[in-house]
């Protein structure tokens, strides 16, 4: 019996997913190794050609986690302009958020008892 | 002997964490001593499981003649304290205990260099007590008295290490949170006292009628359990307290902050679940805490640097999903046929993803553990080309990230699947922010392990090796289940989980006090 996941509107079934996903690795693998035979590992035809400039060493130019998003996060600069301001990290802040959405759940079931 | 299984479920961690202190001069003993310890607890709450599928819901009195003895002679109403315990009550508790024994193992290794271990293997018992007497009670005053042990015993896991200011700092934070919740649960436990003259979960539910002042009771304890279980905006002790507390403690720590979100859900459907007026306001409050939590928690994620406060983020996030999922379930409740054509799957979707999270959480929280314990820092800035050095822990993590992102065939697709299908059929747009976070946190684990694990080398890392056995094991074990949980979803759903939500929907079941009453 294969196993499913019934979801009311479908079903899922993990192991009859893996097998393709190993059908699709194999021909994968197939294609690969079917290359350019004449790639060679190590020697000057893997460097990266930078119109003559010296190679920088690797380690400098790593990227780093906050260059990682830059970009989306600058795009939702006001978003997390806001978002960050919240985050005060300061106790009386939680407390106050406890107290405001406490207050707006009472009113939301005191209003329909 | 077996009819005292639930009392024996809490002594034996309770007796482990009084004899725990006396290792004070042996600490690796104290260590063996709680891997031990919880690796029973791990067997029994097994059983326990097997005796809730075999004979429904158990009852145990503390106290009487018989333990199954719920009213004293000449008595109508009960007033013992009183185990009850359902599916939902039984998966908890294996929850419970398995990281518990997980967070005990890799702690064996994690912070033998830290001193008063014979504290901290005390403290991770008695949370680990704190959460099963708040999953296995069926007193509401008990529930408050476990939290509090809970609560206490986690801050005072999270500042373990103070000789940090931040861990300090985060317990002090922790603590106060979890005091002003617990006492807003005993306020509101105490206007239900004196309605009913009662504690007991299963009699109030029967008796309650839900005026005004039951209301606001419920209020007070839908919004303290919400804090406790970390949603959004309540949610800002969470990335504190995960992110300070050791690696090892995570585990039982999310564990503590589920069994808040279990007490939210069993006073949702057994306490209040017979007001039909405004139960759909009720899940559709949770539903949109669910959305509002797994959104803004994602987001806040994407920009960290610190990596075990990126993934405390994610445990927000995460706990989104699992309100959504049963908030859907909670809205259609009392609509027989949205209830069996998509609010059972939601549920079950919700409660699946407990577990899930749980699992693959911890494995993420300790392979940032394992990270912290070979470099020395938590920054990703500083970090870069692991992957060689730690090829074990880099492969843990690879799973974990797979599992949370949602990816197949991973656990945390299933239980993902069954939220999106479900609640879409109650509102697109709950699915559709669903797979959006979904998204973004596989962004942001790319992130995490583009900067640690991938790139050049880094020279300051060339003597780094991988972490010791006792912590690859917890992480592997917990990997394997992320891959098991994925592989046979229909099993653990079978087990553990349409139990588990049979026995919140079936209330008129927990209300007859397992059919003695």
């Amino acid at each position: 019996m294969i196993p499913r996941l019934v979801t009311g509107a479908g079903y899922w079934s993990p192991l009859l997913w893996l097998a393709f996903l190993i059908l699709f690795t194999l021909i994968g693998y197939l294609i690969y190794s079917r290359g350019n035979p004449r790639y060679r590992k190590d020697t000057e035809q893997v460097k990266p050609y930078l119109s003559g400039n010296v190679e920088p060493s690797k380690e400098k130019i790593q990227v780093k986690a906050g260059d990682i998003y830059w970009g989306l996060v600058e795009a939702l600069k006001d978003y997390y302009n806001v978002l960050q301001a919240i985050h005060t990290g300061d106790l009386r802040d939680y407390i106050l958020w406890y107290l405001g959405v406490g207050t707006i759940i009472l009113f939301l079931l005191v209003g329909g008892a | 002997m077996i009819e005292h299984l639930p009392a024996v479920m809490i002594a034996i961690p309770l007796f482990g964490a009084f004899v725990a202190p006396l290792f004070k001069k042996k600490q690796n003993i104290a260590a063996v001593w709680a891997i031990l310890i919880t690796a029973v607890t791990v067997g029994l709450s097994l059983l326990l499981m097997y005796q809730v599928r075999l004979n429904g819901v158990i009852v145990y009195v503390f106290g009487a003649d018989r333990p199954t003895l719920v009213l004293p002679s000449g008595y109508k109403v009960p007033i013992r304290i009183m185990f009850e315990i359902d599916g939902i009550g039984a998966f908890m508790a294996i929850s419970a205990t398995l990281m518990s024994f997980i967070g005990a193992l890799y702690s064996y290794s994690h912070v033998k260099a830290e001193s008063g271990l014979e504290k901290y293997y005390a403290l991770l018992l008695l949370l680990e007590v704190g959460i099963l007497g708040m999953v296995l009670t069926g007193d509401l005053f008990n529930l408050f008295v476990f939290l509090e042990i809970a609560g206490i015993a986690g801050s005072a896991l999270v500042g373990f290490r103070n000789y940090r200011g931040e861990a300090s700092e985060a317990g002090i934070k922790y603590l106060i949170v979890s005091a002003v919740a617990s006492l807003m649960v005993l306020f509101a436990v105490g206007i239900l006292y004196g309605e009913y003259g009662n504690l007991n979960l299963a009699y109030i539910s029967k008796h309650i009628s839900f005026n005004t002042l039951d209301m606001i009771a419920f209020g007070l304890l839908f919004t303290s359990f919400a804090m406790k279980c970390g949603s959004v905006p309540m949610h800002y002790w969470v990335p504190d307290a995960y992110t300070e507390v050791p690696a090892g403690i995570n585990p039982i720590l999310l564990v503590s902050t589920y069994a808040s979100l279990y007490a939210l859900f069993r006073v949702s459907f057994t306490l209040f679940a017979n007001i039909s007026i405004s139960l759909a306001r009720v899940g559709w409050i949770m539903s949109v805490l669910g959305v509002l939590t797994m959104f803004i928690g994602v987001t806040m994620a994407l920009v960290q640097k610190d990596v075990k406060r990126l993934m405390s983020y994610h445990a927000i996030s995460q706990t989104g999903y699992m309100l959504l999922g049963v908030g859907v379930g909670l809205t259609v409740l009392h609509d027989p046929k949205a209830l069996a054509e998509f609010g059972k799957t939601a549920m079950a979707g919700g409660i699946f993803h407990i577990i899930n999270h749980i699992i693959y959480k911890s494995l993420l929280l300790m392979a940032a553990g394992a990270l912290f314990y070979v470099t020395g820092t938590r920054n990703l800035n500083e970090m870069g080309g692991l992957a060689r050095k730690m090829p074990i822990t880099t492969l843990c993590f690879i799973v974990g990230a797979a599992a949370i992102s949602g990816l197949p065939p991973f656990n945390g697709f299933a239980s993902k699947f069954l939220i999106y299908e479900s609640s879409y059929r109650l509102n697109p747009l709950l699915a559709v922010f669903a797979m959006v976070t979904s998204i973004l946190t596989l962004a942001s684990f790319v992130k995490v392990f583009a900067s640690a694990f991938l790139g050049p080398p880094l020279e300051k890392f060339e003597e780094a090796k991988e972490v010791p056995k006792p912590m690859i094991v917890a992480m592997v074990i917990l990997a394997l289940l992320c891959i098991l949980f994925g592989l046979f979803p229909d099993v653990v759903l079978d087990k553990l989980v349409y139990p588990a939500v049979d026995a919140l929907i079936k209330v008129a079941q927990y209300q007859t006090w397992g059919g003695l009453a």
